[in-house]
């Protein structure tokens, strides 16, 4: 989510006063608290000024579903045809790994065919390990996946794998096909290039209302919610990759007479055939988070387990589910990273000899299938090959909810002092100050710093997001999210600086360091509200922890790679005029990384952001809030409108960080 | 290496007629408005002219380099005279047709059957076998498995690495990639051979031992090549005739005797110079008129100095010099040996 150059114009002459113009917008600032009284318009943005987008777009919505007819079919017609063509193979995939193949509805439905013994999926699981990445990756696959049956979460994670399954190859091929228009057709390019970064920023929920609305609740809906969440990072690495298809392979494609499709096809995607399956890894690991939030619109599976416990404070059920999802995405990270990072082929594992007979040229996938039908045939003998049994199963959801009770017991008067002490002192007043501040004085200020960092350009930008976000009627709100989120920056960035700089200086530091974050990255966000609800319950504390950890990573990330990247020459001509550690550290490797830095920064706050939305489940009363209220009601005008106002925040941020980055990075010729 | 005898004149395989590339904002309508614009006009409007009027004919089955330095335009003006680039004015003559004027369709046969070409980073496709990256030309044109492989085998053979038809270019060293390169673009048996620099990522050692591989394959099949290369000894060893290239022009085109001993100018001077004579003037240009009655040896008149030297030294008679049967002239040893030091 880099800054566009769109935003990035000549900076500001080094002439202008950049002094005295900010201290006259906080004089007008301070003057507009002097005359509060009579400019109340200024700090309370008037209802009757608001307009009511969110009616226009719920009106345009039902028009869309009841009014809009293509002749030959209705606008409603449409969606029910794109839902059965989703429906159609994610019927198979949940039949053959969830419920098995069934004739008739509900509980009078007979099984004609059972699912994939459990073995079985295991099994293939670790083949896949084995093929991608030798047998380390195979155990530890297989292991995960033991850990689904033996913990009984085996259904629920099965449901989520078959949404998986088939919303990935939706996802990879739309983004693909996406990327390769947008590679050929620059003017394509410029037009898909804002909705991307828009749907990036757009947080997940307000995707949810509309498709809601369109698609009806269930596990289509949520599918569908996911495709279009895990697309956009797949176009955008398929661009990048064709892009860089080095110049000379091209040339060879077009020189040996290739019709413009054979050298897409046959030259230019297998030559990035490497960056391509890194965008798969990326589609893997969203969709998995996707599946999991869209839950709340009728996914089911490992996802509903987790919402159905955080509703009734289950912690213990709600533990077990987060902890299979975390196993779940762990697995699916490792296989598909290993995929993509396999190396060209070499003639070792070419088998062009064995052409002829398949059990050859194909030993993995002979297996695979040797070991369905082999555990097919002897589940219908000895049940347990086909089904782990219940007796076998192992719940820990007791122990968790003990384990609970017990730091709850014991340790309640000291967190609960702790979450008092910065609620009282820190939160509450920050919050305080934001919502007083006049919406007018604000604009101006996010005017200001655009027009220093960008140009006039970004600062009208900023000042009509920021307008935007007024007009609807979203201040007070927003600046509730403005609040919790740059709190939990604050926050992320003292803690998670250090880390980065201690990273940075200390190898095994590093090594240990990345392991973590790497882990915690693949974990879908709903699983870092449980540990918080369990300690802290319900409320903007935990909210705000939350965000904490889970907008952690980057900056950790990019304070340990700027530091660890600053040019080798200058650390030693430093070195060699005498700096100490402390020094170097200070003065050259910290101003140095900081671009870097603020580029972790910026990613924080996206994270931080949407995180925000999801913590609305656990009683926000920011934009979250907003846009599951709307959810809850399938209100779809307020949905978006919300959900806008949250992307248009994102936006303001990342642009003048963006830009402050680039040009901080140009003075220092680092680029 | 046989330098074409001079009284044969052979067919045209390509020309390029005021051949120009301009790169920047509408440069076909800059050069339109400035006629051979010069280097201050050209910098003046931000444009990079590239090729600037180049005009060359490349001969049936000689082997022509073009020879600049880094960033002169050999690049670009090899991919005019393919149309991998838009010329941005003139013309490119293939056997007489304008290549500019082909349509889609036509340029893509020309590419299939006629044209191959070969790249300084070899540009071989990764996910291929060596026997899938050779046979890939003809995959294109849509020739069946079995007949591809077979003519890919027979070319694998060709440029001597039969036996590694299954392994991938990950595998293989600089030097052997780039004999993939070179049958890969020999599979489909094109008439003209362009090599942007093919030696060029390749070590010292290496790099001669593929110009030796280069030169037989050449003495076997007798292509109409063009070579591209920045390094001058390169271009004396295997050129018949050389273009010299400077800041998109082109200098002067020759022979490489011609151009050491007629440089154009300074900046052809100054890569001659450093070039030992005896290794590129032949008994011809330095010979004398035949006046001797008896000869200790007979020589051709095409011999390189070099060559003769070690048949010469101690022969106190001339040698006669012959253009096929005739003789045209004498040399004697010392008249070698003054070359060889340096004085001629
Ligand atoms: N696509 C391009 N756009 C702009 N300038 C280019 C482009 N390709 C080449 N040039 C410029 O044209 C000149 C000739 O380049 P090139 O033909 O690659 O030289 P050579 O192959 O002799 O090293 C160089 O100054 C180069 O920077
Ligand atoms: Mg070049």
């Amino acid at each position: 989510m880099s800054s566009t150059a769109t935003s990035f114009e000549k900076p500001a002459e080094r002439s202008t006063n950049w002094w005295m113009i900010w201290g006259i917008a906080l004089a007008l600032v301070l003057i507009c608290y002097l005359i509060k009284d009579t400019i109340p318009w200024a700090f309370k943005y008037p209802r009757s000024w608001t307009i009511p987008l969110r009616f226009w777009i719920s009106d345009f919505m039902k028009w869309l579903m009841d009014g809009l007819d293509f002749g030959l079919f209705t606008f409603r017609e449409l969606t029910r045809a794109i839902a059965w063509v989703i429906e159609q193979p994610y019927w198979v995939a949940k039949s053959l790994l969830a419920s098995g193949f069934l004739n008739g509805r509900g509980s009078a439905a007979i099984e004609i065919f059972p699912r994939l013994p459990w073995v079985a999926v295991i099994g293939i699981v670790m083949l896949i390990g084995w093929k991608a990445g030798g047998r380390k990756l195979a155990l530890l696959a297989g292991g995960c996946f033991l850990y689904l049956a033996v913990f009984g979460q085996w259904d629920s994670a099965m449901t989520t794998l078959s949404s998986i399954v088939i919303s990935v190859p939706f996802g990879v091929m739309g983004g693909l096909l996406l990327g390769i228009a947008a590679f050929r057709s620059p003017r394509f390019n410029a037009a898909l290039t804002p909705i991307l970064d828009l749907m990036q920023t757009v947080p997940v929920f307000a995707y949810l209302v509309p498709i809601l609305i369109l698609f009806g609740f269930g596990p289509v809906s949520a599918m569908i919610a996911t495709i279009i969440y895990a697309m956009p990072p797949m176009v955008r690495i398929t661009i990048l990759g064709l892009q860089q298809v080095p110049e000379e392979i091209t040339e060879f494609g077009r020189m040996v007479g290739s019709s413009p499709r054979q050298l897409l096809w046959k030259v230019q995607l297998p030559a990035a055939k490497q960056t391509l399956m890194l965008g798969v890894n990326q589609v893997v690991m969203l969709s998995l988070n996707m599946v999991i939030i869209a839950s709340m619109i009728g996914a089911g599976g490992l996802g509903f387990d987790v919402l159905n416990a955080l509703r009734r404070l289950k912690i213990g059920e709600g533990i077990e589910a987060g902890v299979a999802i975390t196993l779940l995405a762990i697995a699916l990270d490792r296989l598909s990273q290993a995929l993509a990072k396999k190396p060209a082929p070499t003639s070792e594992a070419f088998q062009g000899t064995h052409r002829n007979n398949p059990l050859k040229a194909y030993p993995y996938l002979s297996a695979a299938i040797a070991l369905i039908i082999v555990t097919w045939a002897l589940g219908a003998f000895f049940p347990a090959i086909q089904i782990y049994p219940e007796s076998w199963e192992i719940t820990t959801g007791t122990f968790w909810g003990d384990m609970v009770k017990w730091i709850n017991i014991n340790f309640f008067d000291q967190l609960d002092a702790f979450k008092n002490f910065l609620l009282l002192n820190v939160m509450i007043p920050f919050k305080r100050f934001l919502l007083g501040l006049p919406w007018i004085g604000v604009v101006i200020l996010i005017a200001i710093a655009g027009a220093q960092l960008g140009g006039w350009r970004l600062a009208v930008l900023g000042a009509l997001l920021a307008i935007f976000i007024a007009i609807v009627g979203l201040w007070p709100k927003a600046m509730i999210t403005v609040y919790l989120c740059g709190l939990s920056v604050v926050i992320a960035c003292m803690i998670g600086i250090p880390i980065g700089i201690a990273a940075a200086r200390n190898e095994r530091l590093h090594g240990i360091v990345q392991v973590v974050i790497d882990t915690l990255q693949t974990l879908p966000s709903f699983v870092y509200l449980m540990p918080v609800v369990m300690l802290f319950r319900v409320g903007d504390f935990a909210a705000m922890l939350a965000v904490i950890v889970y907008a952690l990573t980057p900056i950790i990330r990019y304070t340990d790679h700027g530091i660890r990247n600053v040019p080798q020459h200058l650390i030693e001509a430093a070195t060699a005029t005498g700096c100490t550690k402390r020094q170097m550290l200070w003065k050259v490797q910290m101003p140095l990384a900081l671009p870097e830095i603020m580029l972790g920064l910026n990613q924080t706050i996206m994270m931080a952001l949407s995180m925000l939305v999801i913590t609305a489940l656990v009683g926000t009363r920011d934009l979250g809030q907003e846009v599951y209220i709307a959810l809850t009601k399938a209100d779809i005008g307020r949905g978006l409108v919300a959900g806008m106002a949250i992307a248009f925040i994102a936006i303001i941020a990342d642009r003048l960080i963006g830009a402050w980055s680039k040009r901080r990075k140009l003075e220092l010729g680092l680029e | 290496m046989s330098a074409p005898p001079k009284s044969t004149k052979r067919p045209v395989k390509l020309g390029c007629k005021s051949v120009w590339k301009i790169f920047g904002d509408n440069p076909s309508e800059f050069l339109n408005q400035t006629q051979n614009p010069s280097d201050e006009q050209l910098a003046a409007s931000g444009m990079i002219g590239a090729v600037r009027d180049a005009n060359l004919d490349i001969l049936e089955g000689e082997i022509f380099v073009i020879m600049g330095l880094s960033g002169s335009g050999k690049s670009t003006l090899v991919r005019c005279m393919t149309r991998l680039i838009e010329p941005t004015a003139g013309e490119i003559l293939f056997e007489g047709q304008d290549l500019l004027k082909a349509d889609e369709k036509e340029l893509i046969e020309y590419r299939r059957h006629k044209m191959g070409m070969v790249f300084q980073h070899f540009a071989l496709l990764p996910h291929l076998s060596v026997l899938g990256n050779v046979a890939f030309p003809l995959e294109i044109q849509g020739i069946s498995l079995a007949e591809r492989e077979k003519r890919a085998l027979e070319v694998i053979e060709l440029v001597g690495l039969k036996g590694r038809e299954n392994y991938f270019p990950s595998e293989l060293s600089g030097g052997q990639q780039q004999r993939v390169g070179i049958a890969r673009s020999l599979c489909v048996e094109p008439e003209i051979w362009f090599l942007d620099e093919p030696f060029s990522a390749l070590d010292p050692l290496i790099r001669r031992e593929m110009q030796d591989e280069f030169l037989r394959l050449q003495s076997m099949l007798k292509k109409t090549i063009v070579f591209i290369t920045h390094d001058f000894d390169e271009a004396i060893r295997l050129a018949d005739r050389i273009a010299i290239m400077k800041d998109g022009k082109i200098i002067q085109i020759g022979a490489p005797e011609e151009l050491v001993l007629n440089p154009a100018d300074d900046y052809v001077a100054e890569f001659t110079g450093n070039i030992p004579r005896a290794k590129v003037l032949s008994v011809r240009a330095v010979m004398a008129n035949a006046t001797a009655k008896e000869f200790g040896g007979k020589v051709s008149a095409d011999t390189k100095i070099e060559t003769l030297a070690a048949k010469i030294i101690g022969s106190k008679k001339p040698f006669s010099v012959h253009d096929g049967s005739d003789i045209v002239g004498q040399i004697s040893a010392n008249k070698v040996f003054s070359v060889l030091a340096g004085q001629e």
